[in-house]
């Protein structure tokens, strides 16, 4: 009886709908908390599995060998490799491209480079222009790794224990 | 001259309230439903297939892109069938950070739900409330895997990588629109471990869970266009293959966690909740509660992994990779790596099928092998299929608006219905 009351006067005053404005009211004074996207940035983790690169050792030698691990795990078939020996006998890649339409950045080349040679980097804005431009060639990929090998040796490092 | 009553009406494929590529041929007299037709396949992408032809692993990341909102869900169920082929049982700790990551899924895919079915039927604030939730829980799954999204995280024979010791955080300057003092608030949480991340989210969440109840549970718009809508008996649930928060909500108490356990799942505590009606509302009530019970799992969890270190993979390399040290110093474990990365392994011949109560069902995976390194046949059995199937059952007699609330009721995604 005294419920049924209640539930009327409280059906008849609004009071669920107060209730609501009140809680969407508070947030309206409340501190906001929006990152800023493209001036600020929200942390990325060292296992962030973005744009690829290709490494070199510190002496300027390229990491990659062709051993075509990554040509074979990877899902998408988005790697081509092909590879002959070098002037000095060494084998290295003649041709190396991800084509980044197909890739669906697993991270499975990552894992399976023996040499630590194509990494996923942290970058995450990027954009072509033409088509085409999704194809990431040799050199490309060389270019990022060597503007980028400070982040990208660190975030290594700080994830090494867990590898 | 005959009177023409019945008219036609196409609902998608391109609608914003079709959760996706939902094609719905209605069937009209004048504003009531008398026939609901739903077309599938606009998003048929062939992973069944796919994964045919590739050896098990590769097919890991295929698993996420089923149901794109409860990714570690959809692995979980897939690797659970290699396991079970292969006969091997991950190490107690991987158990324990599935249960906890299967835990933070569905509530990630509970928020996304729930965010996108007060947004079709009129509520536009608990969609950004719930958004604010589901950033920081996919920051877990980047500490964890380094994708928000499709993680490829959990590999036969137990998880990728242990938990992070160290959270990634804001760096420490003022910005034109935050001060030092702003920025310290937004590292509050991150500056231990990835387990105090999830303990403190598992701490404030309930109270959040009470704000969008205030915003919905007891508001008269919310519960006309819930209550009494898309009845299903605890009959007709179970004849038309229901599972999930679309079963439970018929009252009845069907959940894998606890009627199969697997993972840890026999090893925390939490309740089943069911519904009495059948309708949108206790489907809604449902999943509200599933969201404080996986909480409860998420905090057990938590407490258990900071006790208990150990691996996190077996330790068979014919099965999981050496790791990067090992195979950089020992000859046995860089073979062990290419043949693993360019053969695979090789699991005995026979059929499996193994399931996990994913948040919006049973997600099971039935792989049939040959003794070859990829499945003879893989077939994903999708929750979201048979409830969308009842879509003419729970439709019929209402009005054209309440399919906007059936749909979001049935929690559709069609990543996983197409597949």
């Amino acid at each position: 009886m005294l419920r049924s009351v209640r539930d009327y006067f409280n059906s008849l005053l609004l009071v669920e709908l107060f209730k609501g404005l009140q809680l969407t009211g508070a947030y309206l004074f409340k501190r906001k908390f929006t990152v800023q996207y493209p001036e600020e940035k929200i942390p990325v983790s060292p296992r962030f599995r973005g744009l690829h690169a290709l490494r070199r050792y510190p002496n300027g030698e390229e990491r990659c060998i062709a051993c075509k691990l990554c040509e074979a795990v990877c899902p998408a078939l988005a790697i081509t490799i092909e590879a002959e020996p070098r002037a000095d006998g060494s084998r290295r890649t003649t041709r190396y491209e991800i084509d980044l339409f197909k890739c669906i950045y697993c991270g499975f080349c990552e894992e399976s480079c023996p040499v630590d040679s194509i990494v996923e980097t942290s970058i995450y804005e990027y954009h072509f222009e033409q088509l085409g431009d999704n194809v990431m060639t040799k050199e490309k990929l060389l270019a990022i790794g060597d503007q980028y090998e400070a982040e990208i040796a660190e975030a290594r490092l700080k994830d090494a224990p867990y590898r | 001259m005959p009177e023409i009553r019945n008219y036609t009406l196409n609902f998608g494929p391109q609608h914003p309230a079709a959760h996706g590529v939902l094609r719905l041929v209605l069937e009209m007299d004048g504003e009531v439903i008398e026939r609901a037709d739903p077309h599938i396949g606009l998003l048929h992408r062939g992973t069944e297939k796919l994964a045919e032809y590739k050896p098990f692993n590769q097919s890991i990341g295929y698993m996420d892109r089923l149901d794109y909102v409860s990714m570690m869900c959809n692995e979980h169920g897939y690797v659970r069938a290699i396991e079970k082929l292969l006969g091997i049982d991950p190490p107690i700790r991987a158990h324990y950070i599935r249960t906890l990551f299967d835990e933070i899924t569905r509530v990630l895919n509970h928020l996304m739900w729930l965010g996108a079915h007060a947004l079709d039927i009129g509520a536009m604030s608990v969609f950004l409330y719930c958004f604010r939730e589901r950033e920081d829980l996919m920051d877990c799954y980047e500490a964890v895997s380094g994708a928000r999204l499709h993680a490829t995280y959990y590999r036969p024979g137990g998880v990728h990588r242990d938990l992070p010791d160290q959270m990634p955080q804001f760096p420490e300057r003022s910005s034109q629109w935050h001060s030092r003092r702003d920025m310290k608030k937004l590292n509050r949480a991150r500056g231990g471990s990835l387990l105090d991340f999830i303990a403190d989210f598992s701490q404030r969440f309930p109270a959040l869970i009470d704000e969008y109840e205030t915003l919905l549970t007891d508001n008269r718009i919310w519960k006309q266009r819930t209550v009494g809508i898309g009845v299903v008996t605890p009959e007709r649930a179970k004849a038309l293959g229901f599972t999930g928060p679309m079963l439970r909500g018929s009252g009845i108490a069907w959940d894998l966690r606890k009627k199969q356990p697997y993972a840890a799942y026999d090893q925390v505590q939490f309740d089943i909740p069911i519904g009495q009606n059948g309708d949108c509302y206790d489907r809604y009530l449902v999943r509200i509660e599933e969201m404080r019970q996986s909480n409860r799992i998420i905090q057990q969890c938590v407490e258990w992994l900071r006790h208990h270190p150990g691996p996190v993979m077996i330790d068979d390399h014919k099965i999981a990779p050496p790791t990067r040290a090992k195979v950089k110093e020992d000859m046995e474990a860089l073979i062990h790596h290419f043949k693993l990365f360019t053969e695979g392994y090789c699991p005995p011949a026979g059929e499996v099928y193994a399931a996990v109560e994913a948040p919006k069902g049973e997600f099971g995976c039935y792989i049939i092998a040959d003794g070859a390194n990829k499945p003879y046949r893989l077939k994903v059995r999708a929750p979201g299929f048979p409830h969308l199937a009842a879509m003419n059952e729970m439709a019929k007699g209402h009005m054209l608006a309440d399919v906007v609330a059936i749909i979001g009721t049935m929690d559709i995604v069609f990543g996983e219905i197409d597949r």
